[in-house]
C-alpha cells in the first residue's frame, strides 16, 4: 500500500512536469499551427541559467541561492522563447513547415552549443536540503521535491486558467485557437499574441527545467530533448491546443509510467506511454479532448 | 464626387487559379451596394481581398486612403466592419466574449446592437457554439456594429436562414444601412430588391455590369443572363 | 536517354575513385584512395541514399514521418544480434534483416497510416520511440544497451573485413546509393509515382478522383522503409557494430535536415544533403581541432567545435534564405535573371 502511495505521489510529480513543458506546446501549437521542436531547448536554457546564477552565488545560503537561480532560469528561459519568437518565428508567418523546421534545426543548435560551453556530462544542482527530505503522507515517505513539483503545476495550471478567461489577451488567444483570421478579421494584431504565447510557453518550460534540476538534482544538456518526447506524447493524447486536456493527459501518462515500471518491468513504463500514445491517436486522431486545430 | 470605397485593377490568384481578374468597381457612400454573380464567380473573394485575408494586387481606396496593401487588422481599424459568409462566431466563446472582443476604442455601440438584436443581451453567457444558425447570424452581424464602421462588407448573411429570419434580417440590414455604407454580396434578389440601390454583378473574376439596383432586377432577361437563376 | 548520362557519368567517377591516389586539400584529411577517406566517402554514400529513401516519403509523398530511424535501426541491430547474439550466418541475417525491413513497415505502416498530418508524425515518432527504447533496455540483453553492439566480424565475408578491405566497402555503399537512386527515380516517374505527388500536393483532390489514397500511401511507406532497412545494412558492416544513436528522433530529423537543405522532391537534391551533411559533420569535427579554429577567441571557437551547432544554424540559415534547398538555387536563379 505504501509503495502504491509513492508510486502516485511519484507519478503525479512526474506528470506535474510533463504538464509544465506540455502547455507552452499546446498553446503555441493550438494559437500559431507551429509544432515547437525547439522547446525543449526553453526548457535545458531555464536549467542552465538557474545552475549557471547559483555557481556564481557561492557563498549565499542555500535558500535564497536556489531562488535567485530559479526565478533567474525562469527568467532566462522566457526571454529566449520570445525573442526566437521575434527573431526566427514571425519572419516566417504563414509557412508552417518552414516554420517548424526553423524550430528544428534550433532545438539541435541549442543543445550542440550548450555542450559546447558546458561539456555533455551531467552537473550537480544545488538545492535546500528539504527538498530531498521525506515527509510521511499515508504512511508512505514522500521525498518533498514530489509536493513541490505538484504544488507548482497546480498554480500554473490555475494562473493559466485565470490568464485565458479573465484577460483581454487571454480572450484573444482563446479565440485565435479557434479561428486567427477571423480575430485579425476584428481589428486585433494577433502577432503581439504570438510573442505572448511563446513567452508564456518558455517560461513554463524553464519552470519545468528548474524543477526538473530539484528532481534529479543534477542538470544535463540532453535533459529538454528527452522530456520533450514525453511533452509531445502528452499534447497529444490531450489535445492540441486544450489546456485542460493536456493536464489530464499529464497526469494520466505520469501514473502509467510510474505504475508499469514497477508492476510490470523497469523501462515498460516508458514503453507503455509511447503505445498509450499511438493507441489513443488511432482510436481518436484528434486526441481525447478533440480539439484539432 | 469620389465614391468612399474604389477598387480598381483587383486581382486574386489562389494557387494555379486567377480568381479575380482585374475588378474595377465603386461604393457610393450611404445605402446598400450589392455585389452579385452565380455560384464560383468570386464574390467571397472580392470581399475577402477587400479585407486583405487573401493576397492581392492592385488599388483599393477607402476614403482616400489606399489600403491594398496594408494588414488586415490595419484595414479594420480605418473603419471596416466584416460579416463573413459562414458567420464565424467563436463557438467555445460566449455571446458576450464574442462582442467584448469586437470592442475597439472603448467606444462601443452596446445599445445600438441591444437595441437591433435583443436577443443577444438575454443570451449574453450562453456559449456561441450552442446557438442557432439565426442567432449567429445576429451575433455575427452585432460584431460589425459594435463600432462606427464607415463600410460594412457583409457577405450572404441570410444564406442557410428559414423565411422569417430572411425577413429579420433584412429589416436589419435596410436599418443598418442607414447607419453605414454596405457592401452586400446576396444572393436572395427579394432582399436585394428591398434594400439594395446600386448593384455590381461578376462573371468568372470581372466585372459585367453596374448600375442601380432596381432597374437590373426589374429587368428579368438580363438577371437570367448574368444571374443564372433568379428569385432565390 | 541523355536525362541518364550524368547520373550514369557520376556512378563511373565515384566507382573509379579508389583508384585516385590524389590529395584534395581541405576537402579531405588524406589522400583520396586512402582507407579513412573511402570511409568517410562510404559513410556519405550511405547516408546519401538513405536520405534519398526519406524523401520518397517526405518529398514525393507528403508523408513527415518522425520515425523513419526505425527502419534504419532495424537493419544495423537486426545484422548484429543475428550474427553476433544468435550466431547466424550472414546470408542468414541479411535475409532476416531484409525480410523484417519489409514486414515491420507494413504492419505499422497499416496501422499508422490510418491518420494524417500530424497524428501520423506522431504515431511513427512513438514506434521509433519505442524501438528506441528496446535498444537502450538491452531487452534479453540483445542489444547491448547503451554501449552498442559490436558485429562479430568472423561471420562478415572476408572482402568486407580488414582496413585493406575498405575499398570494397565503399564500392558496397556505391552500390546501395545507386541502387537507391534508381529505384526512387524509377518509382517516383511510374504511375504509383505520380499518384504519390498528386497526394503530396492535395490529397483531397486524390480522392474525388475516385482513388484511395491509402493503398499508395503504403507503398510508398513500406518502399521507403525497406530501402532505409537496406542502408542500415551496408552501415553496420562499414561502422562495424549498432550503437543507439541510430534509433533516437534526432537521428530522424537530421534525415530531415538532409533533404531540406538539399531540396526535397528534386532528383539530387536528397542525395545532396545527405553526403554533404555527413562530410560536413565529419570534418568540421577535424576542422575544430585544426590551428585555424584553435586560434580563434574562445567565443567563437567553443560553438564551432560542436559540428550538430554549425549545421543547425547552416539549416535555420537554408530554411530563411534558400527555401528550396541547394538543389533549387540554380532554378531560382534563373527564374529572377
Amino acid at each position: 500500500m505504501t509503495t502504491f502511495v509513492l508510486l502516485t505521489v511519484t507519478g503525479l510529480g512526474l506528470g506535474a512536469l510533463y504538464f509544465l513543458i506540455a502547455s507552452g506546446l499546446s498553446l503555441i501549437y493550438g494559437l500559431m499551427g507551429v509544432l515547437n521542436f525547439a522547446h525543449g531547448a526553453f526548457l535545458t536554457v531555464g536549467a542552465y541559467g538557474m545552475w549557471f546564477t547559483e555557481s556564481k552565488l557561492g557563498g549565499v545560503p542555500i535558500w535564497p541561492r536556489f531562488l535567485i537561480g530559479a526565478v533567474a532560469g525562469i527568467a532566462v528561459g522566457t526571454l529566449f522563447a520570445a525573442l526566437v519568437e521575434i527573431v526566427l518565428i514571425r519572419p516566417l508567418y504563414r509557412r508552417h513547415i518552414e516554420q517548424v523546421l526553423v524550430t528544428v534545426g534550433l532545438g539541435l543548435a541549442t543543445t550542440a552549443l550548450i555542450v559546447a560551453i558546458w561539456g555533455n556530462d551531467a552537473r550537480p544542482v544545488p538545492s535546500p536540503a528539504w527538498l530531498g527530505e521525506t515527509t510521511t503522507f499515508l504512511g508512505a515517505h514522500i521525498p518533498n521535491d514530489r509536493f513541490l513539483l505538484i504544488v507548482a503545476a497546480i498554480l500554473v495550471l490555475a494562473g493559466l486558467e485565470t490568464f485565458l478567461q479573465r484577460t483581454r489577451y487571454g480572450l484573444i488567444i482563446r479565440a485565435g485557437v479557434e479561428n486567427r483570421a477571423m480575430v485579425t478579421a476584428l481589428g486585433i494584431d494577433v502577432r503581439k499574441a504570438f510573442t505572448l504565447v511563446f513567452a508564456i510557453g518558455g517560461a513554463a518550460a524553464a519552470l519545468a527545467g528548474v524543477l526538473g534540476n530539484v528532481y534529479f538534482t543534477t542538470v544535463d544538456p540532453n535533459v529538454g530533448t528527452s522530456l520533450l518526447i514525453f511533452a509531445f506524447i502528452v499534447v497529444v493524447i490531450g489535445g492540441l491546443g486544450s489546456l485542460r486536456g493536456t493536464a489530464i493527459a499529464a497526469v494520466v501518462v505520469g501514473l502509467v509510467q510510474q505504475y508499469a515500471n514497477y508492476y510490470a518491468s523497469s523501462g515498460l513504463g516508458d514503453l507503455s506511454v509511447v503505445l498509450l500514445l499511438a493507441l489513443v491517436l488511432l482510436a481518436r486522431p484528434r486526441g481525447l479532448s478533440g480539439s484539432f486545430a | 464626387m469620389t465614391a468612399l470605397l474604389e477598387v480598381r485593377d483587383l486581382h486574386v490568384r489562389l494557387g494555379e487559379s486567377h480568381v479575380l481578374q482585374g475588378i474595377e468597381f465603386d461604393v457610393e457612400e450611404g445605402g446598400v451596394t450589392a455585389l452579385l454573380g452565380r455560384n464560383g464567380v468570386g464574390k467571397t473573394t472580392t470581399l475577402r481581398a477587400l479585407m486583405g485575408l487573401v493576397d492581392r494586387s492592385g488599388s483599393v481606396v477607402l476614403a482616400g486612403e489606399e489600403l491594398v496593401s496594408t494588414p488586415t487588422h490595419r484595414i479594420v481599424r480605418r473603419g471596416v466592419g466584416y460579416v463573413p459568409e459562414d458567420r464565424d462566431v467563436f463557438a467555445g466563446l460566449t455571446v458576450d466574449e464574442n462582442l467584448r472582443l469586437a470592442e475597439r476604442n472603448g467606444a462601443a455601440r452596446y445599445d445600438l446592437v441591444y437595441d437591433l438584436f435583443p436577443e443577444l443581451r438575454e443570451r449574453g453567457s450562453q456559449l456561441a457554439g450552442t446557438l442557432s444558425g439565426g442567432q449567429q447570424q445576429m451575433v455575427a452581424i452585432a460584431r460589425a456594429l459594435l463600432n462606427e464602421n464607415r463600410v460594412l462588407l457583409v457577405d450572404e448573411p441570410t444564406k442557410g436562414l428559414a423565411p422569417a429570419l430572411v425577413t429579420q434580417v433584412a429589416d436589419v440590414l435596410a436599418r443598418v444601412s442607414e447607419l453605414a455604407t454596405v457592401l452586400l454580396v446576396e444572393q436572395n434578389l427579394g432582399v436585394v430588391n428591398r434594400v439594395a440601390r446600386d448593384a455590381v454583378v461578376l462573371d468568372t473574376g470581372r466585372v459585367v455590369h453596374i448600375g442601380p439596383a432596381k432597374e437590373l432586377l426589374a429587368d428579368t432577361p438580363m438577371v437570367h443572363r448574368l444571374l443564372g437563376v433568379g428569385h432565390a | 536517354m541523355r536525362r541518364a548520362a550524368v547520373p550514369v557519368g557520376v556512378l563511373i567517377v565515384l566507382a573509379l575513385v579508389p583508384k585516385f591516389t590524389v590529395d584534395v586539400p581541405w576537402v579531405f584529411n588524406d589522400s583520396l584512395n586512402a582507407p579513412g577517406t573511402l570511409q568517410l566517402l562510404a559513410l556519405c554514400l550511405v547516408f546519401g541514399g538513405l536520405a534519398m529513401s526519406y524523401d520518397l516519403l517526405f518529398g514525393y509523398t507528403g508523408l513527415m514521418s518522425f520515425g523513419h530511424a526505425l527502419y534504419f535501426a532495424v537493419g544495423v541491430y537486426l545484422i548484429a544480434i543475428s550474427l553476433t547474439k544468435w550466431h547466424w550466418s550472414f546470408a542468414e541475417g541479411v535475409a532476416f534483416a531484409a525480410l523484417v525491413g519489409i514486414v515491420l513497415p507494413l504492419i505499422l505502416g497499416v496501422v499508422s497510416l490510418r491518420v494524417t498530418g500530424i497524428a501520423f508524425a506522431m504515431v511513427t515518432l512513438a514506434f521509433a520511440q519505442a524501438g528506441s527504447i528496446l535498444a537502450y533496455k538491452n531487452l534479453y540483453g540483445w542489444t547491448g544497451g547503451e554501449e552498442g553492439l559490436g558485429t562479430d566480424y568472423t561471420k562478415l565475408p572476408a572482402a568486407f573485413v580488414g582496413i585493406l578491405n575498405t575499398k570494397n566497402l565503399y564500392w558496397l555503399a556505391l552500390a546501395y546509393a545507386a541502387v537507391v537512386f534508381v529505384v526512387v527515380r524509377w518509382a517516383v516517374s511510374s504511375s504509383p509515382g505520380h499518384v504519390w505527388q498528386a497526394i503530396r500536393d492535395n490529397e483531397l483532390r486524390v480522392q474525388v478522383l475516385g482513388l484511395r489514397p491509402y493503398g499508395y500511401k503504403l507503398l510508398s511507406f513500406v518502399l521507403a522503409s525497406f530501402l532505409a532497412t537496406l542502408g542500415g545494412i551496408v552501415y553496420v558492416l562499414l561502422i562495424g557494430g549498432a550503437t543507439t544513436d541510430v534509433t533516437t528522433a534526432t537521428f530522424t530529423l537530421t534525415l530531415l535536415i538532409m533533404v531540406v537543405i538539399g531540396g526535397s522532391g528534386t532528383r539530387w537534391g536528397a542525395f545532396l544533403g545527405g553526403v554533404l551533411y555527413t562530410w560536413a559533420n565529419q570534418r568540421l569535427g577535424d576542422a575544430s581541432s585544426s590551428h585555424i579554429v584553435s586560434s580563434l577567441p574562445s567565443f567563437l571557437r567553443t560553438p564551432l567545435e560542436q559540428p550538430t551547432f554549425v549545421l543547425g544554424v547552416l539549416f535555420i540559415l537554408v530554411v530563411f534564405f534558400l527555401p528550396g534547398g541547394l538543389a533549387r538555387t540554380g532554378r531560382l536563379r534563373k527564374a529572377l535573371s
